[in-house]
This record gives structure tokens, C-alpha cells and sequence, in this order.
């Protein structure tokens, strides 16, 4: 067994172990599987990784196992492991093993201990599957894998209606989306016969064009990457998704698996680079995307609902950079994410447990001093995210801003402008998540007061590696790493002179949002309740998130009930199949009713018919003799 | 009218007193030694025909006939035996459970 297979098979392990023996082998055990195995696999994806560097960057393959032979087509679980699988594995592995040691804090009191690691393996054990996989299909299984442990852990306290509801909301929408990228593959095998990675790329990039559009399968797979991804019309789930334990949004709904759409764009890049069309749509959805989630985030009071619209916004800047074709830069914005993002979710989940599971920010306040770890690397993180110098996020970021002004590939001012006034947004909402979280007065009931606590040192251990690489994180440039395989768009020459522009300006923005903030929010926030009640109807708008969730019941939800009750139920099945049914039964019933009434059970009666048909058939004959 | 024809109206005789007896009498047991009297009804006109045709085969008939005819009667009493002891009387009438 090669290393590769090995990376994805220890989470695995730990899912089988925990899965099914956890109860019994104790807390310690489990914590020990559930954490160590996804530990090994990130040592193995160093190795991996220094392999691949001292083969001089020739990508590393290997076969598991034949899956299917059919004919001349051979399905195979066959692995990759090039420059871009090693960013994405890398992170994955890595953040998610610090997840799951800020697990063995947050969960301790649960009493699905070793369920919660179970599923949490699974989740990596597909992740990996979906990152390393060298064939569509084998990412595709990965991606459904995701899916069903994404949908396993959103509904892990499923005794609650409504957070079974949300696990539900989003496995339907994934398979919304699912359905395109099923489709998009059907069109690419139908062209070409393989569901090779490597070789679909290398099709649609060589001198002949394959007998498909690449636009048609680039919108299609982008379909698919909108529904994991969160994307308009598709990302409603994700918000909902925070019903499930804070480090599962942290792994799986913030670092890792929502940007699995992201990944699929950019391993699929050979498409899109002869796809403009797909590519301008990708630009627009993400754009718009970012600008929504942003301005709904402005609006929300749950510190979880929060940094789930700026999930949401986020990604979209992700799409953005797809769109304009700087793919190495969205896999940068990726990485950069990943880290304060976990950052920002995990000391959320910090304060929920200091909180005893408060998540409304207007009942907080003035936190700071008393969680001074998780202060000090939300601090960061925060900072991160909206796009401060030198933080991570800021390089990411300041590229796409860059790339989406300046970029050959579909560049504008207007694509620029609206990602410019979301980044001032986003440096907007999260310093007003974090002052009212952190800053000014406490406001939340005496009793909670009293009660505040820093977590265990396994929880905020993490939050400080993962602090550290949010600020540290964008000195390693992707984009640069990647170029050899990703390579970036061409500028446009007339843009040049304004490079350095788009730097400054995003620094100010970043800076204009975290002034804004305080300004507004400093104090007793009367500034913002101002502003609040002057634009009543826009606030009200807002923090209703659009009412999208009520259109898309009116328009897709209650007809479907409809059909479902009127159609299918009553004259579907009740009218056409019971009914069916029943009237042969009866029919029957009543037939036999009639019939049986010549069974009159007098012997004489049946031996005189007898008599009588004797007589009959004699004089017959004698008349026919 | 020579024998032959005799005898044919003897046999014919036995036969519809055989069956207007199975038709109108009640009593089972009495039905049953009617239709014994339409087996010998046809048996007596094998008989007489296989005697004016100078041929054995109707006499051998006539013994084959006599042997189905007791094995019916070997099944036939233990049934009606049975449907005594479950209803008490002999009354064709009242064996009529199959009645529609």
C-alpha cells in the first residue's frame, strides 16, 4: 500500500474504530484514535509533500484498486498528488487534526463522545478521498462523502427538530447542485471516455477541441460546486449548517469542505480556461455572492450566523478570482481562509462555551479581559480577515481585488468595485462581531457573568497555532507555488500603473471598515442604533437575510407539497393505484357473490340438471342421428 | 316382440325407476340402492345385447361393472356413515354447508 492510500485510509480507520467500539473503549481512547489518526495522515502528507519536492514536482500517482472493468473503460481508485493536491491536502489534514484536538475540549460533556469522532474521521477520510482522488469519480464519491458527513454532524444533536431539519435543508440543496455535477460529468465521459483528471484537462487544452461544449460542462460542474460551495441560488443551507457543533462549522462548513467547489474549478482549470462564458458567470455569481452574504452579515446577531455569511462572502471572493482566471490565487484565498477562519470559529465556539452556550452578541460585551487567549486570537484573526497588513488574509485578499481589476481574463472596474465595497464590508461586520463580543460593557445576565471562564488548554492551544498562521500564513505566496501548474492571468498592460493603488486601497478599506465599526458600535452603540432606526425597512430586510429562505418556500417549497399531496399522494397513490386495487377486489367479490347463489346445496336439485342434461343430449343425438 | 326386446324394456325399466328414484327420494341411503338399480339396469342390457351378438366381451364388461360398483359402495357407506354421525339424520336436505 502506497503512501497516498495511506493518507486517506487512517481517518478511515479511526471512523471504523470509533464508529464501532467507541462506547467501549472510553474518552481517552477515542480521543487518542480519533486525534492521532488524522495526526499520522498529516505526517504522511509532509512526507508526501517532500517526495513530490525531491522529485522535482512530478506529480506522484498511484492505484488502489480497480474498481470496475467494463469493456476497454477501466474505473479505477486511483490517487494524485501534484502541487495543487499537496496546498489542499496540506490544509486539510492540518487544520483538520487541530480541529479535532479543540474537539476533546468542546466535546467533553457530550455523551456521543465517540460518535462525534467517528463522524468527524468520516468527514476526513472523504475530504481526502475528494482532494486526492485522480479521477472525477473518485472525487465525486468524496464530494457525496462530504456531503452525508456534513449532513451527519449538522444534525449531530438530532433529539432537536430543527437542527435534524437544518442536516436535512442541506443535504438537499448539495444534491441540487450534485445534479449538475452529475451531468457534467455524463457530458465529459460521453466526449472523451475518461473520467481522468489529469487527461480531460490535457483534452480540452490540446489542439483539438473535444466534441463538447467546455462552456456547457464548465456551467455544469459549476452547478455542482454551488450547492457545496454555497453559492447564489444555492447557499442558503450553510447558514442553517451552524446547528451543528462550533468545531464542526469550523472544519467542515468554514476551512475544508465548502471549498471543495473552489478546488473543483481549479483542478478542472483546463476547461475553464476555453470556457469564457462559464467563466463570466462563475465571476458574476461570486461577486454578487460576496456582496449578499456581506451585507446580510451586517445585520445578524448570532455570532455563528455571522461568520457564516462571511463564509458565504468569502467563497464568493474565491469564485471571483476563478472568474477572472487566477486560479492559484483562489486556492491562496483557500488556504489563507482556512486558517482564520478556523480561527475566527473556534474561538467563537471558545466564547459559546465561556458564554454556557449564549450565541447572541447583543447579550455579550466585554469579554476581553476576562477570555484574554481567545481575545487576543479572534484579535487576530479578525484582523486577518479584513484585510490587515501583514495577516494572511490581506495577501489573498489583495490579490483577488488585484486579479479582479486587472486580470485578461474577464477583469473590470465595476467586478473591482463591488469586491472592493465587500471587503470594506466584511472589515465592517467583523469588527462589529468583534466589539460587541469583546469590547465595551458586559451586557449578558449576572449569573452567565460570573460564570465566564478561558477553555482548557487543549482549545486554546489550537487558537494560538491557528492565530499564528493567520498572521504568518500569507508570507508563503500559493499563487507562486502554484504557478507552474496554475499559471495566472495575463494583466491587462493599461492597468499596470495602478498595482500599487489597489494595494493602498485595500488597506484603507480594511481600515475605513474596522474605523467605521468602532465608531458606530463604540460606547452603548447608539451611532448604530441610530443608523438602525432610520433605515428600519433596509435592516429589517437584511436581518430577515433577503427573505430568500420564504421565497424559495414559496416558489419550490409549497408547490412541491402540493404536488407532492395533490398529485402524487391523493390521486397518485390513493386514487390510481389503491384504487385500482380495490375496485379488482371488489369486482370480484361482487361477481362471486352472484355466482355463488347456483350453489343451492340441494342434491336433488343437481341430480335432476343432470337428468335434465342427459335427456337433452339424448334427444339431440336422436334428432341429429 | 321377441326376448331381446323384452329384456330391453326390463333393463330400461330398472333404469328410469333408478333414477326417479335418486331424484325424488330423500333418504341417502335409499339413493344409493337406486343408483345401484341404474347399474343393473345397464348391466342387464350388456347382458342381453352380448348374448344375441353371440359375444363375451359384454358378459366381462358386466363383472367389470359389478367390481367398480362395489368399490363405490365400499366408499360411498363410510361417507354417509361419517354424515350421519355429524348431522343425526339421513335427510339428503340437510347436508347443504356449500350452499352459495
Amino acid at each position: 500500500m502506497g503512501l497516498l492510500t495511506l493518507i486517506v485510509l487512517l481517518p478511515l480507520l479511526g471512523f471504523l474504530v470509533n464508529g464501532l467500539a467507541g462506547n467501549r473503549l472510553g474518552k481517552r481512547f477515542v480521543s487518542v484514535v480519533g486525534c492521532g489518526l488524522p495526526a499520522i495522515a498529516f505526517a504522511v502528507t509532509v512526507k508526501c509533500f517532500l517526495d513530490l519536492q525531491a522529485g522535482g514536482w512530478a506529480p506522484l500517482a498511484e492505484t488502489a484498486y480497480a474498481w470496475a472493468v467494463v469493456g476497454q473503460s477501466s474505473f479505477e481508485i486511483a490517487f494524485w498528488f501534484d502541487r495543487l493536491t499537496a496546498v489542499m491536502a496540506l490544509v486539510v489534514t492540518g487544520v483538520g487534526t487541530l480541529i479535532h484536538i479543540y474537539s476533546i475540549g468542546y466535546m467533553h460533556e457530550d455523551k456521543s463522545y465517540a460518535r462525534y469522532f467517528a463522524y468527524l474521521n468520516l468527514f476526513l477520510f472523504f475530504m481526502l478521498l475528494l482532494v486526492l482522488g485522480k479521477s472525477l469519480l473518485v472525487l465525486f464519491v468524496g464530494w457525496e462523502g462530504v456531503g452525508l458527513a456534513s449532513y451527519l454532524l449538522i444534525g449531530f444533536w438530532f433529539g432537536d427538530m430543527e437542527k435534524a431539519a437544518a442536516g436535512k435543508k442541506a443535504f438537499v440543496f448539495n444534491r441540487i447542485g450534485d445534479a449538475g455535477f452529475l451531468l457534467g460529468m455524463f457530458a465529459i465521459y460521453s466526449a472523451l471516455g475518461t473520467f481522468d483528471m489529469p487527461a480531460i484537462n490535457a483534452a480540452f487544452m490540446g489542439a483539438s477541441t473535444p466534441a463538447v461544449s467546455a462552456s456547457l460542462v464548465g456551467i455544469l460542474l459549476f452547478i455542482g460546486a454551488t450547492g457545496k460551495s454555497a453559492q447564489i441560488p444555492l447557499y442558503v443551507w450553510l447558514p442553517d449548517a451552524m446547528a451543528g457543533p462550533t468545531p464542526v462549522s469550523a472544519l467542515i462548513h468554514a476551512a475544508t469542505m465548502v471549498t471543495a467547489g473552489v478546488y473543483l474549478v481549479a483542478r478542472m482549470s483546463g476547461i475553464y480556461l476555453h470556457a469564457p462564458e462559464a467563466s463570466t458567470i462563475i465571476a458574476a455569481v461570486g461577486a454578487l455572492t460576496a456582496l449578499m452574504a456581506a451585507t446580510i452579515a451586517i445585520a445578524q446577531d448570532d455570532i455563528k450566523k455571522v461568520l457564516a455569511y462571511s463564509t458565504v462572502s468569502q467563497l464568493g471572493f474565491m469564485f471571483v478570482a476563478l472568474g477572472v482566471g487566477a486560479y492559484g490565487v483562489a486556492i491562496f484565498h483557500v488556504y489563507t481562509h482556512a486558517f482564520f477562519k478556523a480561527c475566527l470559529f473556534l474561538g467563537a465556539g471558545s466564547v459559546i462555551h465561556a458564554m454556557s452556550g449564549e450565541q447572541d452578541i447583543k447579550k455579550m460585551g466585554g469579554l476581553g479581559r476576562k477570555i484574554p487567549i481567545t481575545f487576543v486570537t479572534f484579535a487576530v484573526a479578525t484582523a486577518a480577515i479584513s484585510g490587515i497588513p501583514p495577516l494572511a488574509g490581506f495577501f489573498s485578499k489583495d490579490e483577488i481585488l488585484w486579479y479582479a481589476l486587472a486580470s485578461g481574463r474577464g477583469g473590470s472596474v465595476l467586478l473591482f468595485a463591488v469586491m472592493a465595497f465587500t471587503a470594506l464590508l466584511t472589515a465592517f461586520y467583523m469588527f462589529r462581531l468583534f466589539w460587541l463580543t469583546f469590547m465595551g460593557a458586559p451586557r449578558m445576565a449576572k449569573e452567565v457573568e460570573h460564570h465566564v471562564h478561558e477553555s482548557p488548554a487543549s482549545m486554546t492551544g489550537v487558537l494560538v497555532v491557528l492565530a499564528v498562521l493567520s498572521a504568518v500564513g500569507g508570507f508563503l505566496s500559493i499563487p507562486h507555488f502554484l504557478e507552474p501548474m496554475l499559471p495566472l492571468p495575463e494583466t491587462m498592460a493599461a492597468m499596470q500603473p495602478y498595482h500599487y493603488w489597489v494595494m493602498g486601497g485595500s488597506i484603507a478599506i480594511a481600515a475605513t471598515g474596522l474605523a467605521g465599526a468602532i465608531w458606530f458600535f463604540a460606547g452603548d452603540a447608539s451611532r448604530a442604533g441610530a443608523i438602525r432606526a432610520g433605515f428600519a425597512g433596509v435592516y429589517r430586510v437584511l436581518s430577515n437575510k433577503y427573505y430568500i429562505d420564504e421565497l424559495y418556500d414559496r416558489l419550490f417549497g409549497r408547490p412541491l407539497v402540493w404536488i407532492s399531496d395533490a398529485v402524487f399522494l391523493r390521486l397518485g397513490d390513493r386514487m390510481i393505484i389503491d384504487g385500482t386495487l380495490n375496485g379488482l377486489a371488489s369486482v370480484a367479490q361482487r361477481a362471486a357473490g352472484r355466482l355463488s347463489r347456483v350453489q343451492t346445496g340441494s342434491l336433488h336439485k343437481y341430480a335432476f340438471l343432470v337428468l335434465v342434461g342427459m335427456v337433452a343430449s339424448f334427444v339431440w343425438m336422436w334428432t341429429h342421428g | 316382440m321377441d326376448k331381446v326386446q323384452v329384456l330391453q324394456f326390463v333393463a330400461a325399466a330398472l333404469f328410469a325407476l333408478g333414477l326417479t328414484g335418486v331424484v325424488i327420494r330423500r333418504n341417502v341411503l335409499v339413493m344409493l340402492m337406486c343408483m345401484e338399480l341404474m347399474l343393473n339396469g345397464v348391466n342387464l342390457s350388456l347382458v342381453t345385447f352380448a348374448h344375441a351378438m353371440g359375444s363375451a366381451v359384454g358378459a366381462v364388461l358386466v363383472f367389470l361393472i359389478f367390481v367398480v360398483a362395489t368399490a363405490e359402495i365400499a366408499v360411498a357407506i363410510p361417507i354417509v356413515l361419517l354424515l350421519v354421525r355429524r348431522k343425526r339424520t339421513l335427510d339428503v336436505g340437510s347436508f347443504s354447508d356449500l350452499k352459495g
